[in-house]
């Protein structure tokens, strides 16, 4: 069962000589090998192909009354430089040095932790998150605006934005020589 | 003393019946798998950790790489539509003929003065063609505004659904390119759009 028959049709002591009756099974398991080894391999190459979406929400900048007064004691902006490097600081622009960062568990993404606990410790009341304000520069590529949206995410930070870069912070950045 | 014959099995097993559901598995699964089409621009997307799967239907992709834009949608009905509104804004009348060319076509970056030449070459030629991208500025009479304004109003009438955006960008792109998409789509008040990222590990 399964195989070829390849036994031979034995000896012919006189009379008629017989035709080998040749089996018609045939041995399968190569052929079912291979087989699965293509559903297995069409399984992997349909769902992990896919690629991924991050869903982005952005203000409506069609009304023009729905600018919300931010804190800048909560604020923490970050701006996206060039060479992948990035300055943050809290608070407004040129009340403190900024600080250079890069990408990464020890870089941004501390920060990110330190600087929301340090908030919420100090300020009081329901409201007392951390609003991260997200300035690509110039030079910056998309993948660190990627990157930095990701990190954003993965930190937990309940309320961020994409803002337009303004000159001071520009200046920030080429004084580090980033943009 | 008569002994007990143990009866000898045959080890083997026919295969018949799994070999014919592994090939009808085979074969669903070949003809399910969505065939990858190659883009016209090669992009890098960045990795980002995000599990959410990209949607298959009702979603237009900007894709920006190398300076350059280019626009896709998905659904050859929704393409046609849109490219015969985008013929009345541009006065560029297409035939049947042209519209299933281009209802075939996944992405492009031409601009309109140059889509007729470009939907009538062969699928090789087709790839030798230096596509310069869709053009873009600032104000809301460029190409690829009009584009994408035609596409959402091809999907509403057609298929009563909101038409989903996502901007399919290269990592070394510099962000000022993207950012030029985005205030596109502001000023149409898309404000929920998904950036295409690939998987990666924290």
């Amino acid at each position: 069962m399964a195989e070829l028959d390849t036994s031979g049709g034995g000896k012919h002591k006189g009379g008629k000589i017989r035709s080998k009756k040749a089996s018609t099974r045939i041995d399968l398991t190569a052929m079912v090998d291979l087989a699965f080894l293509l559903i297995t391999f069409f399984i992997m190459a349909t769902t992990l192909a896919k690629p991924k979406a991050m869903d982005t929400f952005w203000p409506d900048k069609t009304k023009k009354d729905v600018q919300l007064p931010v804190p800048e004691s909560r604020t923490m902006t970050v701006l996206l430089g060039s060479n992948d490097q990035i300055e943050w600081f809290v608070g407004a622009p040129g009340k403190s040095a900024p600080t250079k960062d890069n990408f990464g568990k020890n870089g941004i993404r501390k920060a990110l932790i330190e600087n929301s606990k340090q908030i919420e410790a100090t300020h009081a009341g329901k409201d007392n998150f951390m609003i991260v304000l997200v300035k690509a520069g110039s030079k910056s590529t998309y993948k660190n605006f990627v990157t930095m949206l990701d990190e954003i995410n993965i930190t937990g930070i309940k309320s961020y934005g994409v803002v337009d870069i303004n000159p001071a912070e520009v200046a920030l950045l080429k004084k580090d020589g980033l943009d | 003393m008569a002994r007990i014959k143990i009866p000898r099995k045959s080890t083997a097993i026919d295969m018949t019946a799994m070999c014919d559901v592994a090939f009808l598995l085979l074969t669903f699964f070949i003809l399910t798998a969505k065939l990858k089409q190659e883009d016209p621009l090669q992009v890098d997307t960045p990795g980002a950790t995000t599990k959410q799967l990209f949607p298959d239907l009702d979603v237009a992709t900007v894709t920006v790489g190398r300076g350059k834009i280019f626009f896709g949608m998905e659904g050859q009905d929704i393409r046609k539509e849109t490219l015969t509104a985008m013929g009345t804004k541009y006065n560029v009348t297409f035939t049947p003929d042209e519209l299933q060319k281009f209802a075939l076509l996944p992405t492009f970056g031409v601009p309109m003065n140059q889509m007729k030449q470009f939907i009538n070459l062969n699928q090789d030629d087709r790839k030798k063609f230096a596509q310069i991208g869709i053009p873009v500025d600032t104000t809301n009479t460029s190409e690829l505004f009009n584009w994408i304004h035609e596409a959402r109003v091809a999907d509403a009438s057609l298929r009563q659904k909101a038409l989903r955006f996502a901007i399919k960008g290269d990592s070394h792109q510099e962000y000022p390119e993207v950012k030029k998409v985005i205030d596109i789509f502001q000023k149409q008040a898309i404000n929920k759009f998904s950036l295409i990222t690939s998987l990666k590990t924290k």
